[in-house]
């Protein structure tokens, strides 16, 4: 959209020329040639004797047949797939609308041949990718409400680092709230309304009080951990049993679609604040692209002059906008207590909302990206804890497997993905 | 729109009658109403904390009394236990007197570090979210250098002191580079360098000759004697040559920004980056050397941590020092001195909080949640005014920063 005819930034004007775009061409064709021969000699040539399974859970209709591949062909095969792609991309060059699937292709290329590296190592380990996408969805969750959140904000025009407190903030009210009342749907209600609560905050000291946004973040964040730290430990730890102990909200199939085979498990037997997620990725995608809420939301964000000359009430805007997406927010720190394991504990965010924002950005500043990107940090962390008990998966330590998403993070933010482009007016206060 | 309206250093925030220049008296009071008004909101919590208010609220209203007369025992005893531990206690003495101080001391020579960091990427329009990497990074310098080597003695805290530095400069100074090369935004690099650091130390600390033996816990082996920073007091207190690293650190920020060439050119990119580019200055490269510079601030005060505090790294070991050096930096309104002026403050909540926390049972938490509302209100200061009606001008802190992602 707007995106295009955006006047150039400071920086773009300098590096975002044609020198500047085939250079980052170039990088990005390197890094996939450089992946996929990685691929090919670390986890291909260097794979055990054993083969690798890979199942597909246990579906109660329809079982899928286990699939099991030569551990040594199957990385060689993959990386020279990615090693192609890289090839391409020096001689002819992506389009950069097809960036995002190249990149895809060669993450999922690389992770399936690592998980037939790491299984090669000893006969008979197999993984069930139902259980590992099961968990990916799980530990994605708050990352994508998160994001979501982020993504409404920004584009409305006001930056939201706080996303970290919104989600402890909800986090903790829903424990507290959800135990106070005995109820775990007051809980999440609680939850919801506390992370819009911060979000008002956010809205009123930016826009009100022109505070920096990204300081405005900062601050909120610690008051956001000072203040649940401070209220679990005065309250919540002397008497446990009556500010904290919400219970968990227990998985609903879903009748019908949980009897798909592989999607069912999936996506279809989850808590409630997975599917009230699901509702509010379409609702935001389309809100946001299909109504005239979200062309003025986005005009806001881009041109905020330009929107306030044609009557749109910019302010009006950015604190609703604000507000709802600390309640999306909010909701995601719901599903990080009552949604997962119930009690509140301290910091229990541990800079998901931090990883939600790189989701923002890495997934270019909508609601499909945001969710993308999160799945694949969710991927990641759920990776994290399979690949330990795989044969050759101790060698691999666990911390280069969760600094990944972060890394990849620098790539995309350093434009050797494809640029990425802000909402124009992201962070300015108004009127100027 | 960054190029018809370049970020303007002075700005007066909206809703306030313009004046000609902001008063520094102006910026003092909002200060100090900023530190009251955080600790009369402290004051609710700690009210509402306290289990016997809680329990005479219960029949507030047969017996209102109750719960006004328990609330404010509550708070005075807890502010009280604050700034015992802070400052002085009547119960201590001899030495034993000096070792609030000391405490005070010793938790805010990081901050004074962290924040001077913080507060020279400031200046130069930059903000630098990773010092908290940074330190990491610094510290694992720090630590390494001084247990992996047998080196004299001066020497050997020299040369750690110097691994701390570079390592620190290091992580800031990518954090440069890919904003000077592909204008990659700083906020999000160092967020996504913080975590990259934090998972390097977990990693090292799992490998044997960083690790300590027998590798049963996440710990490094212990700097040798010869590489630790000498108490400045001896005995018990545990006040350490770092403090003076910091000083002579905040001594070098105001000469650079006061009267080297290259802090004016630093200040000018911080001013204008447009109007900086026009007069012919290497915008991208200074913002490498002032990411450097930050970074290196910051490794110092891990190596400082590391050097003269704990002897070892752990997973903790730089605990939040990144992230309150940003509200220290806020605080002091990026001037050297008022960093140091506000570590102090700082350092003394934090030394106070774990009296406070031990004596009364107030969670040291509420140090965290203070430093945010200070931090908030200051940086707020139109609220500030309308509450407590001041009049002085004054202007909110971190305007001299971009507002968004795309400058």
């Amino acid at each position: 959209m707007s995106a295009q005819t955006r006047p150039e930034t400071v920086g773009d004007r300098e590096h975002a020329g044609p020198r500047a775009g085939r250079r980052a061409r170039g990088v990005t064709g390197v890094l996939l040639l450089l992946v996929g021969l990685a691929t090919v000699v670390g986890w291909g040539l260097g794979s055990g004797p054993g083969d690798a399974t890979f199942s597909f859970g246990g579906g109660t209709v329809v079982t899928l047949p286990d699939l099991t591949l030569p551990g040594t062909v199957t990385p060689v095969l993959l990386g020279g797939v990615v090693a192609l792609l890289g090839l391409y991309q020096l001689a002819r060059g992506f389009s950069s609308r097809r960036t995002p699937l190249v990149a895809g292709v060669a993450v999922v290329a690389f992770v399936l041949a690592f998980l037939a590296w790491a299984m090669s190592g000893g006969e008979g380990s197999s993984i069930d990718l139902v259980r590992l996408l099961r968990s990916t969805v799980f530990l994605a969750t708050p990352l994508i409400l998160g994001a979501l959140a982020g993504v409404l904000g920004e584009r409305s025009g006001i930056v939201n680092v706080a996303i970290e407190g919104q989600l402890l903030t909800g986090a903790f009210t829903a424990a507290l709230v959800g135990s106070l009342a005995g109820s775990l749907g007051a809980g999440v209600v609680g939850g919801v309304l506390s992370g819009a609560v911060v979000g008002w905050l956010l809205a009123v000291f930016a826009i009100r009080y022109r505070v920096n946004q990204v300081i405005l973040g900062v601050v909120l964040n610690a008051a956001a951990l000072g203040f649940t730290g401070w209220a679990y430990k005065a309250l919540m730890q002397s008497d446990t049993a009556r500010f904290n102990s919400p219970g968990v909200l227990q998985p609903v199939a879903i009748p019908v679609l949980s009897e798909i085979p592989v999607l069912g498990p999936l996506l279809f037997e989850a808590n409630v604040v997975v599917y009230l997620m699901y509702v509010l990725i379409v609702a935001l995608q389309v809100v946001l692209f299909r109504t005239r809420w979200g062309l003025r939301t986005r005009a806001v964000g881009e041109h905020p002059k330009a929107a306030d000359t044609v009557g749109v009430p910019v302010l009006r805007m950015r604190y609703v906008n604000v507000v709802v997406a600390g309640g999306m927010a909010g909701l995601g720190g719901a599903f990080l207590s009552v949604g997962t394991i119930g009690p509140f504990t301290e910091n229990m965010s541990a800079g998901k909302g931090f990883i939600a924002l790189a989701a923002v950005i890495f997934g270019r500043w909508t609601p499909k990206g945001a969710v993308a990107a999160s799945l694949l940090f969710g991927f990641f962390a759920a990776l994290q804890t399979l690949v330990g008990v795989l044969p050759y998966g101790s060698s691999v330590p666990a911390s280069f497997l969760s600094a990944l998403p972060y890394l990849a993070t620098i790539f995309a933010v350093a434009g050797f993905v494809g640029r990425v482009r802000p909402p124009a007016a992201s962070g300015e206060p108004y009127p100027a | 729109m960054s190029t018809d309206a370049p970020a303007t250093p002075v700005q007066p925030p909206a809703g306030t009658p313009r004046r000609r220049r902001p008063t520094a008296g102006g910026e003092w009071l909002v200060t100090v109403f900023a530190v009251i008004g955080a600790l009369l909101v402290g004051a609710v919590l700690i009210a509402v904390g306290d289990a016997r208010t809680r329990a005479a609220a219960g029949y507030f209203f047969t017996y209102p009394w109750d719960t006004f007369s328990n609330a404010w025992y509550a708070v005075r005893d807890a502010y009280v236990a604050l700034l015992e531990g802070a400052v002085y206690s009547p119960v201590l003495s001899g030495a034993a007197a000096l070792g609030p101080i000391s405490e005070t001391l010793v938790n805010a020579t990081p901050l004074i570090l962290g924040g001077l960091a913080v507060a020279l990427a400031f200046r130069v329009g930059l903000f630098n979210i990773g010092a908290q990497g940074q330190v990491i990074l610094g510290a694992i310098a720090a630590a390494w250098l001084g247990f992996a080597f047998d080196l004299p003695v001066v020497l050997h805290l020299l040369v750690a002191l110097v691994g701390g530095v570079l390592g620190g400069a290091f992580w800031g100074g990518i954090v440069g580079w890919l904003k000077a090369r592909t204008g990659a935004h700083e906020v999000i690099t160092t967020i996504m360098l913080n975590y990259v650091a934090i998972n390097l130390l977990i990693f090292l600390l799992g490998v044997p000759g960083f690790q300590r033996p027998p590798y049963g816990q996440a710990i490094s082996e212990q700097v040798d004697a010869s590489a630790t920073l000498p108490p400045l007091l001896g005995g018990p207190l545990r006040v350490h040559a770092g403090l003076l690293l910091a000083l002579l650190a905040a001594l070098g920020v105001h000469w650079l920004f006061q009267r080297a060439r290259l802090g004016f050119r630093l200040r000018a990119v911080g001013a204008n980056a447009d109007a900086a580019r026009t007069a012919g200055m290497d915008v991208g490269r200074l913002q490498v050397v002032a990411m450097g510079l930050s970074g290196a601030l910051a490794g110092l005060a891990g190596a400082s941590q590391v050097l003269g505090v704990s002897g070892s790294v752990t997973g903790s070991v730089a605990g939040s020092i990144g992230f309150d050096a940003i509200t220290v930096a806020l605080l002091g309104r990026n001037n050297p001195w008022g960093v140091v002026a506000a570590g102090l403050l700082f350092g003394g909540l934090r030394a106070g909080g774990v009296q406070m926390q031990s004596a009364t049972g107030v969670p040291v938490d509420l140090v965290g949640v203070l430093q945010a509302l200070i931090v908030l209100f200051i940086a707020a200061p139109a609220l500030v005014r309308a509450v407590f009606r001041l009049r002085a001008g004054g202007r909110g802190v971190g305007t001299e920063l971009a507002g968004g992602w795309s400058r």
